[in-house]
């Protein structure tokens, strides 16, 4: 066995001066597929944006493939949440699809048309590649997301973090979205997906996070998705954390660093 | 205004004029492009923020030279406005105030700094302060050549780096995070960009002052949006918009006695907007309303050419001449309306005309046969897959007809398998 793909250590991060997620040690299988669930404010988004670089952590680290984010990023494709940008910005489909070439030619060169074909490649996998030269703000939530979907596939990674990527998407497009994830991880690659839909956990994934500002349990879908975890996760006693994270806040105590 | 003058402005020989124009020019080209990426930021009110921030840098500029030295007003002034911006950004993220009021705070308290300051220098009796306070409302007309090496140079520097970074500015607009989760300096990025708006502000005052400043930054760039999806040349116009105003603007300012240039500039800019966001295809507002007449006008002469068939249809008669009250007694149409949509259809060969009575021609027939059929069609798709009751589809299928491309048609046809009855036992007309 060699490093894990992720390693989350010790991690305690806040968000607008209040810990969102406390304490918090994993670590990730390599060529699953992986839920993290958790209510609403529970900390899934912050964990993802964590483990990316995009946070910066009061305590703990994130390491993937044993290093530091920073040296990995090449192999690493984020999806941010469809919602995070404004769709009426003037660009294509395609100009969004090929911003993923941007990892591997840095973002001063030319786009080429061999950018431009790998870009479409990425689009017909998510079958977007004929609303390639479509605007974007005409797009649907789910074509939004495909879109998002896209620019990840043109950067070719090796572990991809996407950030509810079902949101907004209607069921047909989820069945295919989730079937090309699958596909992915039959190829080695690791996806990591924040997810709150319980009904679909046990179909989609291999390996799941169930937290609530800390760490409820994480392991094998079939091993730890049963009662006694989902209500730990959704009403049990780690909601006090929350309210201590409240007083926290309050009282602007400061919490720990380094 | 005289001839003369035109012929004079536009034969470019006048060298102090050709100075001014020039200037115009390049200042309104650099804060229209560099505006486009404040505009998508949505921080249409940075402009006005910084130029009022920028007066405080313009006096203490001159406090020290002791003169207009360009170098010194330009130093100060992007000292000055890029402070204002890390003062606004620090309110933000220490209080709990929001954008706006972090941006009118500093916006006032810079401005207030900048007014005292002036009128110390006002009242320091410094021969050369005259004019300084030209800064609130521009001074382009007297723009001298020595000062169009340095600002032209300026601009020019300003439009190369937004070239260079093109791609960045774009993507630090658009997706923050996707920027950093790739590695991507975002904050070396953003710094720049805001570094390059402060030095477009400090500059483009030149022309119409603190005041105005916002318009050339945004106005532009508003515009230009309405007639592109695609961002080169959605800065590409934009910049010919500020050209353009450039121009225009001292092209006024000469030709009419004591007309200002900056204020004409921005009435330019105005007029180039305001016509960009009425006539602009698909974004523009009269393109809705067109949109709109000309689908009026097709549903009309289809919905004639249906009654044409329908009343044709019980003895399989398609040649029968019909006046307009045959029409109206089928199917009830304004007269104003049938009128139209009559002379619409001749000119398009559906029908013939000849002493009021009229007549379908062959294609005319084809299509009226389309179009009973695609409404028949609906009404059995309705009934069929989705359960609606059948009097309830005659009016879905009313505007449905209306939409359906040949390709959707076949497909419909295939799927129900090509019926011969629609759910009022109505015959379907095939080819």
């Amino acid at each position: 066995m060699g490093k894990p793909i992720v390693e989350v250590h010790d991690l305690t991060v806040s968000y607008d001066k209040k810990p969102v997620l406390w304490d918090i040690d994993f670590e990730l299988p390599t060529g699953q597929l992986i839920g993290i669930i958790g209510p609403n404010g529970a900390g899934k988004s912050t964990l993802l944006k964590t483990i990316m670089g995009l946070v910066e952590p009061n305590s703990g680290f994130v390491k993937t493939w044993g290093e530091k984010i920073e040296s990995c990023k090449k192999r690493v494709a984020y999806v941010p949440q469809r919602e995070s940008v404004d769709w009426d910005f003037p660009a294509s489909v395609l100009d969004i699809a090929v911003m993923g070439r941007y990892p591997h030619k840095g973002i001063f060169a030319r786009i080429n048309n061999n950018d431009k074909d790998k870009a479409f490649e990425s689009l017909k996998k998510v079958r977007m590649h004929d609303f390639s030269n479509r605007q974007i703000s005409q797009l649907s939530g789910g074509q939004q997301q495909r879109t998002f979907l896209a620019r990840a596939l043109t950067q070719d990674a090796d572990l991809y973090l996407m950030d509810e990527p079902f949101a907004g998407v209607d069921i047909t497009t989820e069945k295919e979205i989730i079937s090309l994830l699958k596909e992915l991880v039959s190829k080695g690659k690791t996806i990591v997906v924040v997810h709150h839909d319980l009904q679909t956990v046990n179909d989609y994934f291999d390996h799941i996070l169930m937290i609530n500002t800390a760490l409820v349990a994480e392991g094998p879908t079939s091993e730890v998705f049963n009662e006694t975890n989902l209500k730990d996760t959704y009403q049990g006693k780690v909601s006090f954390l929350n309210t201590i994270g409240d007083v926290i806040k309050e009282q602007e105590f400061p919490v720990r660093k380094g | 205004m005289e001839l003369h003058d035109i012929t004079t402005f536009f034969s470019f020989s006048n060298h102090s004029l050709n100075v001014v124009i020039l200037g115009t020019v390049l200042l309104g080209i650099t804060t229209a492009v560099v505006g486009c990426f404040s505009f998508l930021q949505k921080r249409a009110l940075i402009g006005d923020a910084i130029s009022h921030s920028i007066l405080p840098g313009v006096c203490v500029g001159f406090m020290i030279s002791g003169s207009k030295n360009p170098i010194y007003l330009i130093s100060f002034s992007v000292l000055s406005g890029l402070l204002s911006v890390y003062f606004m950004d620090f309110i933000k993220r220490k209080s709990k105030l929001k954008n706006d009021t972090a941006l009118a705070v500093t916006l006032t308290f810079f401005f207030g700094v900048g007014l005292m300051l002036l009128s110390v220098i006002q009242n320091s009796g410094n021969a050369a302060q005259s004019g300084v306070d030209q800064f609130l409302f521009g001074q382009a007309a007297a723009m001298l050549e020595s000062d169009l090496i340095i600002y032209g140079t300026v601009c020019l520097i300003t439009l190369i780096i937004v070239i260079i970074f093109f791609k960045a500015f774009s993507l630090v607009s658009f997706d923050v995070n996707f920027g950093k989760s790739i590695g991507l300096p975002v904050r070396l990025y953003q710094f720049l960009l805001t570094t390059i708006t402060v030095i477009a502000v400090a500059v483009g005052i030149q022309t119409v002052g603190v005041v105005l400043m916002a318009a050339m930054l945004i106005t532009p760039a508003s515009g230009a949006r309405f007639w592109t999806n695609n961002m080169k040349k959605m800065v590409l116009i934009s910049g010919v918009f500020g050209g353009l105003s450039g121009v225009f603007g001292a092209f006024i300012s000469f030709i009419l006695p004591n007309m200002p240039t900056g204020p004409w500039v921005i009435v330019c800019l105005s007029a180039l907007t305001t016509i960009s966001i009425l006539f602009a295809p698909s974004r523009g507002i009269l393109y809705g309303v067109k949109t709109k007449k000309s689908w009026n006008d097709k549903l009309n002469r289809e919905n004639i050419l249906k009654a044409f068939y329908h009343i044709g249809e019980p003895d399989q008669d398609f040649e029968k001449s019909l006046s307009m009250n045959d029409v109206i007694f089928k199917r009830y149409f304004t007269s104003k309306q049938l009128t139209r949509g009559l002379k619409q259809l001749k000119k398009e060969n559906k029908l013939t005309g000849i002493n009021g009575k009229w007549t379908l021609t062959l294609s005319g027939l084809k299509e009226g046969k389309r179009l009973a059929k695609i409404h028949r069609l609906w009404e059995i798709y309705l009934t069929k897959y989705l359960n609606i009751a059948a009097d309830h589809v005659h009016d879905d299928a009313e505007s449905i007809e209306h939409v359906i491309t040949p390709e959707l048609e076949k497909e419909l046809e295939k799927m129900l398998g090509y019926p011969e009855m629609d759910p009022h036992e109505k015959e379907i007309p095939y080819e």
